[in-house]
């Protein structure tokens, strides 16, 4: 790997926005996921202003569709191996590849691996590019290692973390720390801010009613904040729980953290 | 789904007071073992946990010796061992000495494993008396219902509840106060120890070195079946199986912990053959009926085996978004949660309900808090990949296979995607199907004009 990936203790002094000219000329890929490419393109160019404010050249590989997790989570493994294939492809010659959502990059960097457990060759090419793949803040945090992107958000919001990016690749602190360095920005968290917000993917629509009061316990939370909104790294959740409020008819907005980030 | 499973759910969401019930008690074991575990007051919680991990693969990846060595050591101490495949198995077992025995009052101590075979029902049938003495047991079988949890049966009733059960069933005056509802049981119960003439209990760990059958519990309950009545036997899945005495060291750290935020449960028995000469407590004869019904199904597969570790702590209820909505008996078995949710497809067969392993955000919170390690969330995914194994070779469920292989073939041709996504922002939004499922909840997003893809082009 081009660059050491280096672990935070949250002591160290912070980062100045200096920093950032250390990381001119590298390129990243982006992959947008499905949902962000047809129902949130906001949130992915926010993902690109923010990426190329620290100096990243952006590439968006133009075949990419999707990571096959919702064939894989619905038991069809052959379908889900077909979609991975077609992943792999498009961005096997990709250095970095940065993934606005911790659930498709959990797909990735985790699952691939089970999917291609029978074919050795394809296993070693997934792993390889499992290792270059980054859910969004943990690429800023771990490896353009900024925590402070120069973002302006006057507001109080509350975080939602997305069940796969906590407890499968582990983000808590990430985007934390960058939420942290937002000027005007005041986060309040939610009790509790673990609990699954209920979407799931299919489950959302084959348990509909189970997974709909998920998501008003989920938005009681959200609520009793006072947050004028709610930022997750997943635009999945985030459809959930805006679908919700909406429903709702909460005054509540639901945004990606990248779009946070994006504002100045 | 099943029509019994959808009714089950739509009920127990439909019913605020039974909401309100189960996300209180759940919350409280929930808080508590969160508490017990915290860093500050063990710091080796995880440490505790790999180790408890390895100390089961290696029980169950080396089943057939420790349950030699457990036998043996059980046969030497005086005590005997009885391999079932199955429930019938079992109620002939008992069945038969309670006759021999001239016995026909039985009490027993909390057993998930004799819910497992309908113990109580097959020896009822049979003209005997089994009365349940863990308190929760005891009123679930007054008021006919099977346990709601694993470790906390009665956790959906509330005092008022157990109060109108008491009334009808015992004939007593209405009473609402805990403490004078539990009299009244213990009243009654008291009397049951003295009559019977076996006790039936489960086995929490069976120590291989040792041929003891530990239980873990905080009522008294347990200890009182296993010495008061002449005859003990204690029925437990094979899989409760552990090496050593000292392996006790890992797991009742974690299990009263996990369970209930205790440090450790209130009475913890250790109990290997019938009394000996000289001895003045226990019974004359000692019994340990080990149960397979589907469990050596689950041995050959390295990933699936894990479900095994299972040491019924519960923990994975109590922290399930699902379980705490849809509670106990929307589940298909007797085993509820996450841990009904992997176990009840693998023993009973995925036909069985096939949408359980569906019924699940795959959030991983259980595998989270789990005390053994299993990987519940990877092991419900194998699950869902062997039901629509099982669906495509018995051609059921084919609209939704042939509208995964079409989305198979729309994310490999990107233009295809594109013009799909073009449809579903632009097209007539037909509230059908999902979308019907999705909005019967929920609002749809608004759609955007454009795609990313289309913005990324006009840049």
């Amino acid at each position: 790997m081009a660059l050491a990936r280096r672990r935070l203790t949250g002591q160290e002094a912070c980062p100045t926005t200096d920093t950032i000219k250390t990381s001119v000329g590298k390129r990243v890929s982006l992959f947008v996921t499905c949902l962000g490419d047809q129902l949130f393109p906001n949130a992915g160019m926010a993902v690109v202003e923010v990426l190329e404010r620290l100096g990243y050249a952006v590439d968006f590989p133009k075949d990419q569709t999707c990571c096959g997790q919702p064939a894989y989570n619905s038991g069809y493994r052959e379908e889900a191996r077909t979609v991975a294939r077609h992943f792999l492809k498009t961005f096997e010659s990709s250095e970095y590849i940065v993934v606005p959502s911790g659930s498709c990059t959990s797909m990735i960097g985790h699952h691939f691996a089970d999917l291609f457990r029978k074919e050795p060759e394809t296993l070693a090419r997934v792993e390889a590019l499992g290792r270059r793949v980054f859910e969004f803040a943990t690429f800023l945090t771990e490896v353009a290692n900024v925590e402070d992107v120069g973002a302006r958000f006057d507001g109080i919001v509350t975080f939602h973390d997305g069940c796969h990016g906590l407890r499968e690749l582990h983000i808590r602190e990430a985007p934390r720390r960058l939420l942290a360095h937002v000027r005007g920005l005041e986060l309040r968290e939610m009790l509790p801010a673990e609990e699954c917000c209920g979407f799931g993917g299919t489950f959302s629509v084959k348990f509909a009613e189970l997974s709909g009061a998920m998501a008003r316990t989920k938005l009681e939370a959200i609520v009793q904040t006072g947050a004028s909104a709610v930022v997750s790294l997943d635009s999945s959740c985030l459809m959930q729980i805006q679908g919700a409020l909406s429903r709702a008819g909460s005054k509540v907005r639901t945004m990606h953290l990248a779009e946070v980030l994006a504002s100045r | 789904m099943s029509a019994v499973f959808d009714k089950k759910i739509h009920q127990t969401l439909a019913d605020a007071n039974l909401q309100l019930a189960i996300y209180t008690a759940t919350g409280r074991l929930k808080d508590k073992r969160t508490e017990s575990v915290a860093e500050a007051l063990m710091p080796e919680y995880q440490e505790l946990r790999t180790q408890a991990n390895a100390l089961k693969k290696h029980a169950i990846e080396n089943l057939d010796y420790y349950l030699e060595e457990f036998e043996r050591n059980v046969e030497a101490h005086g005590g005997k061992v009885i391999y079932c495949k199955d429930g019938t198995e079992v109620s002939d077992f008992v069945l038969g000495l309670a006759k021999e025995r001239g016995v026909s009052l039985l009490v027993k101590s909390k057993s998930m494993t004799s819910e497992e075979v309908d113990l109580n029902e097959r020896l009822e049938h049979h003209g005997l008396e089994a009365v349940e003495t863990d308190l929760g047991e005891y009123i679930l079988q007054l008021g006919h219902e099977r346990p709601y949890h694993i470790v906390a049966p009665a956790l959906h009733k509330t005092r008022f509840d157990v109060a109108a059960i008491f009334e009808k069933e015992l004939h007593v005056a209405y009473e609402t106060v805990p403490e004078k509802l539990s009299q009244i049981a213990r009243g009654v119960l008291r009397q049951k120890f003295l009559d019977a003439g076996i006790g039936i209990t489960g086995g929490n760990f069976l120590v291989a070195d040792s041929g003891a059958v530990v239980l873990v519990e905080n009522e008294g309950n347990a200890r009182l079946t296993t010495t008061a009545p002449r005859i003990h036997i204690a029925i437990a899945g094979i899989e409760k199986v552990i090496p050593r005495a000292q392996d006790l060291a890992v797991f009742l750290k974690l299990l009263a912990r996990s369970a209930t935020g205790q440090a450790l449960s209130v009475y913890t028995s250790f109990l290997s053959g019938p009394r000996r000469a000289g001895e003045i407590d226990g019974p004359d004869e000692f019994y340990v009926v080990l149960l397979d019904n589907g469990r050596t199904k689950l041995l050959p597969s390295r990933a699936k085996r894990q479900s095994l570790y299972c040491i019924r702590c519960a923990a994975c209820l109590n922290t399930c978004p699902v379980y705490r909505k849809i509670g106990g008996h929307s589940f298909p078995w007797v085993y509820s949660g996450p841990i009904g949710a992997i176990i009840t497809p693998q023993f009973m067969g995925v036909s069985y309900e096939p949408s359980l392993p569906f019924a699940s955000s795959l959030c991983g919170a259980c595998a989270e808090v789990c005390p053994v390690k299993i990987d519940i969330p990877q092991v419900l995914l194998d699950l869902r990949s062997d039901v629509k194994k099982a669906e495509t070779r018995e051609k059921k469920n084919r609209l939704e296979k042939l509208s995964f292989r079409m989305f198979a073939w729309m994310m490999t041709h990107p233009r295809v995607y594109a013009w799909a996504g073009w449809m579903a922002r632009h097209g007539p939004i037909l509230n059908v199907g999902p979308v019907r499922a999705w909005t019967s909840q929920r609002d749809l997003p608004p759609r955007p004009r454009q795609s990313f893809r289309d913005m990324w082009s006009r840049r």
